[in-house]
């Protein structure tokens, strides 16, 4: 049976939070949430029970904060399809994880290109518009911070054995 | 970090408060209401009779519901029969709640809030319908009830359609009794149907 959207929201408002202050900083993240609940809630009697729901909301929330990052931005970032969600973390979006506690030690530019396509779902392009840099830069930073948790964490290594 | 504001980490990192998710929430409920997204908004109010769940659609009150029927298990329901985009949301009951609050208190005999009935289908909803009919203070037997709605014949009927009162306390199912003037069945237990009779009797 399908749970109210209340249960939803109190079930993953703050996941969703973290997804959009992720990709647009702590000030424009509450229009995002606002934005992406609103949406879900309009699709949500079509959205199948079997479904994924934390996965949907997340990827909903990444599409709105996202164009409000473009529309805010005078230079818009290439309009360029979200990759499909990266799994070498685990599952995107999960805040919860430990792992967040050993990116939150990387380097600067490591941290967030990591946090950027692995929370906020960015194209390294994307990400580069945000940081700064190339998109090539933004993409080897990322390769740096992936290489570093592996050695760091355990638990990052184990699920991102390809 | 070319741009601080966006230090993503920082903002990944920050706490996430109870205080700052109720907020969005609150834009939620108006949001959603707004853009007519919100099929059901509820809330949970304390009474004498215990916690009863309220629960309104936009054309009014749905379901009131006593704490004896699992509140959780209701609320599951209504997302099946009606819709699941169901939100807490307190302030689009505020009218209902301060009628109950003062029908508790002695200080209102009906209830002004619109209703909606589309939970309840025919012979049930007809009864429904007529039981605000019964003054506040009064009670009627289940045989009276079905020669009232021109069914004499319908009294385990009207029973059922009592029985299954989608808004007990303010469609007053409560002042139905048998014809020997027990107290019959009740949604919120024979301990709640007498309290209500009791404070309406005192009034």
């Amino acid at each position: 049976m399908k749970p109210t959207f209340e249960t939803v929201v109190e079930q993953y408002g703050a996941t969703v939070l973290r997804v959009c202050r992720a990709v647009l900083g702590l000030h424009d993240a509450d229009d995002a949430w606002s934005e992406t609940f609103l949406a879900a809630m309009r699709g949500y009697p079509e959205l199948p029970a079997s479904a994924n729901v934390e996965a949907w909301l997340v990827t909903i929330a990444r599409r709105k904060a996202v164009d409000i990052h473009r529309a805010a931005r005078r230079n818009p970032i290439p309009a360029e399809e979200l990759p499909e969600a990266p799994t070498e973390l685990g599952l995107p979006g999960r805040v919860d994880d430990p792992v967040w506690e050993h990116v939150g030690r990387l380097p600067d530019r490591q941290r967030s290109a990591i946090t950027l396509r692995y929370l906020g779902g960015m194209s390294y392009a994307e990400i580069a518009a945000v940081v700064g840099g190339s998109a090539d830069a933004a993409r080897r930073a990322s390769a740096d911070g992936l290489k570093n948790l592996r050695r760091t964490y355990p638990g990052a290594a184990a699920k991102g054995a390809q | 970090m070319n741009h601080p504001e966006h230090d993503a980490v920082a903002a990944v990192s920050a706490p996430i408060t109870a205080e700052q998710l109720a907020r969005l929430h609150r834009r939620l409920e108006t949001d959603a209401a707004a853009h007519e997204l919100l099929d059901l908004a509820y809330t949970t109010v304390d009474s004498p009779v215990g916690e009863l769940l309220l629960a309104a659609t936009p054309a009014g009150l749905v379901r009131v519901a006593f704490a004896v029927e699992d509140h959780d298990r209701v609320l599951a329901s209504l997302a099946e029969k009606v819709s699941p985009r169901i939100l807490r949301a307190p302030s689009r009951l505020d009218a209902v709640a301060r009628e109950l609050d003062e029908y508790f208190s002695g200080r209102r005999r009906g209830f002004d809030v619109p209703l909606d009935l589309s939970l309840s289908r025919g012979f049930r909803r007809l009864v429904q319908e007529h039981l605000p009919e019964i003054g506040y203070g009064q009670t009627r037997s289940y045989r009276e009830m079905a020669e009232l709605v021109g069914n004499p014949k319908a009294v385990r009927a009207v029973g059922t359609a009592c029985a299954t009162n989608p808004l007990p306390v303010v469609v007053p199912c409560h002042r139905v009794l048998r014809t020997d003037g027990s107290l019959g069945g009740y949604i919120g237990g024979l301990e709640a149907k007498t309290a209500l009779l009791h404070l309406e009797a005192a009034a």
